[in-house]
């Protein structure tokens, strides 16, 4: 392949990208003008959010509060819900990768929980946990711990003959081969799984928000839809894609690391 | 009392219609501190006769010992250096080669433990490179380590599974003369597979060579009695040297004949189970 300038790189990287976003705005604001009245155009809508992304961390009411405020607290509520589900799921996944018999009882029940959807989950865990904060956390972890089962288990299952032959020469006793040969070489695999239900998580955290109307992205655009301020829906659409993009990015640069190490 | 005893061992793969005979009544035996070389065709059944003798797979019929006892498993007193070398990517060479240490040395203090696994790094001269992950070195250092990792568990037998056959001609050459040395210092009972003839003549005591496959066997054990240091230019001119290699290739050459003869012949109805795999 051939090296590219300088120039080249920046047009291809910076200039090309904002001319997308460009014309997405663009076409934006006509079809708010034209076919979609009802759907602020993006002047508006910046005119309106301005003062919920100037200053993203001002507390003025319950549910009124600065973007970032409100992202800070779903992401609080998604790391809960996150860590719970890898709690979960990692040892469910290793236990499914190393045994056959676990496999074969247990994986009927996962590919029928596994498209579940949230809005399923969530009456469940307010009936469970009678309050809407843990019945939220609940239904995060039971929607985002299924990527990391299935390819921590997957990691387990293609782990290559030729280091299993070397734990068996060895005579490495099970809890040593599960910590010296399996869990390395599953790694890459698992993180893989982590990032996915990273992405589940936090795609979750808005129905988990909406339903049970907790403050937070989710439950800001929840309640902005009633009080008939659209603009803001669309301020909360764009918080939720560029904070998922960025959790997937930074989830994929710890990947990466561990596929070359 | 040999180390090693191979009787009437047979081993296949799959069932029924599917199913190939690989090795068909291997028998063989190693005395203690020899090192026998056996020389066959790729795909003949080397790694799984190596396998076999480290406990990895079980014969279908036949049995091995060792020292005495029937070969029930693995263990690490038959060391094996397999011929895609096994290292673990994640932990660097030195850390490949105490993994092995702590496990067979268990009872050490930890800083004679550090100080075995630095002495075979350095054995197999790689102490510069001992803080490198496998990625970051080449095919011939790699199977130096795997060698040093070996070497380390100090085992009764150590199995070589084509431990150059991965290697460039040159990078051989030099390996070839550094596992002579190595080997010698050892003193250990060793069983090196390869598909090279020079390499089986330069290192071993004994060359058996490996019919080529289906069902393969054994040829006739042929003794090496040239004395050591051997040295490869010399070697060259020898007439014992030219004398054993044209036994080894012509045995291998004939072998391989007569198995297209096997292959091609009319198979007569048999109501046995066919030997040559389904097609
Ligand atoms: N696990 C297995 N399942 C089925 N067939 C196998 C298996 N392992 C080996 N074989 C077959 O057995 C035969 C011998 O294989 P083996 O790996 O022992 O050969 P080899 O002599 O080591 O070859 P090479 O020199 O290429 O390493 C081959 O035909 C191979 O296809
Ligand atoms: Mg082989």
């Amino acid at each position: 392949m051939q090296e590219k300038n300088f120039g080249q790189r920046a047009f291809d990287n910076v200039v090309l990208p904002m001319l997308g976003v460009g014309m997405v705005i663009v076409l934006w604001a006509i079809v708010s003008a034209t076919l979609a009245p009802a759907l602020p155009g993006p002047w508006k809508t910046w005119q309106v959010s301005k003062l919920y992304v100037l200053s993203p961390f001002d507390k003025r009411g319950e549910l009124d509060q600065g973007i970032l405020r409100f992202t800070w607290y779903s992401l609080v509520r998604v790391a809960k819900g996150y860590s719970l589900a890898l709690l979960i799921g990692t040892p469910l996944g290793l236990l499914l990768g190393m045994s056959q018999a676990f496999t074969r009882s247990f994986d009927p029940i996962i590919q029928i929980l596994r498209p579940v959807s949230p809005l399923a989950w969530l009456p469940l865990g307010l009936v469970l946990f009678q309050k809407p904060e843990p019945a939220g956390i609940f239904t995060i972890a039971m929607c985002s711990m299924w990527p990391t089962v299935l390819n921590t288990a997957l990691g387990v299952r293609s782990i290559p003959q030729d280091y299993i032959n070397v734990a068996r020469v060895l005579q490495l006793s099970r809890s040593k081969r599960l910590l010296k040969i399996t869990l390395p070489a599953a790694l890459p695999y698992m993180f893989t799984g982590f990032r996915l239900s990273l992405g589940i998580a936090w795609l979750v955290i808005v129905a988990a928000e909406m339903l049970t109307g907790a403050p937070g992205v989710g439950g800001f655009l929840w309640q902005e839809y009633n009080s008939l301020i659209y603009e803001h829906l669309i301020l909360c659409i764009a918080t939720i894609g560029i904070v998922g993009f960025v959790l997937d990015r930074l989830m994929s640069l710890v990947e990466n690391k561990l596929k070359v190490a | 009392m040999p180390i090693l005893e191979l009787k009437g061992v047979c081993k296949g793969y799959g069932h029924g219609a599917q199913r190939s005979e690989v090795l068909r009544n291997l028998d063989l035996q190693l005395e203690r501190g020899e090192l026998v070389a056996v020389v066959g065709f790729s795909g003949a059944g080397k790694t799984t006769l190596v396998s076999m003798i480290a406990g990895l797979t079980t014969p279908d019929s036949g049995s091995i010992s060792f020292e005495g006892k029937a070969v029930r498993g693995p263990g690490p007193e038959r060391a094996v250096v397999f011929q895609s070398y096994s290292l673990l990517p994640w932990l660097s060479v030195r850390q490949n080669v105490k993994l092995a240490v702590d496990q067979v040395f268990a009872h050490w203090t930890p800083a004679r433990r550090l100080a075995h696994t630095e002495h075979h790094i350095a054995l197999v001269g790689l102490s510069a490179a001992r803080d490198k992950k496998p990625a970051e070195l080449s095919g011939g250092m790699r199977q130096r380590v795997a060698v040093a990792r070996a070497l380390a568990m100090e085992p009764e037998l150590l199995l070589l599974d084509e431990p150059l056959s991965a290697l460039d001609a040159l990078t051989r050459a030099t390996l070839q003369d550094e596992l002579a040395r190595i080997c010698q210092v050892s003193g250990k009972t060793i069983l090196l597979i390869t598909n090279d003839v020079d390499e089986a003549i330069l290192l071993a005591d004994r060359i058996v060579p490996l019919d080529a496959g289906p069902a393969a066997k054994l040829g006739p054990s042929l003794s090496v009695d040239i004395e050591r240091p051997r040295d490869r230019k010399a070697l060259n001119h020898d007439p014992r040297f030219k004398r054993l290699r044209a036994q080894v290739i012509d045995y291998l050459l004939e072998s391989g004949r007569k198995r297209k003869q096997r292959l091609c012949a009319p198979k007569p109805i048999e109501m046995s189970p066919s030997p040559e795999p389904a097609r």
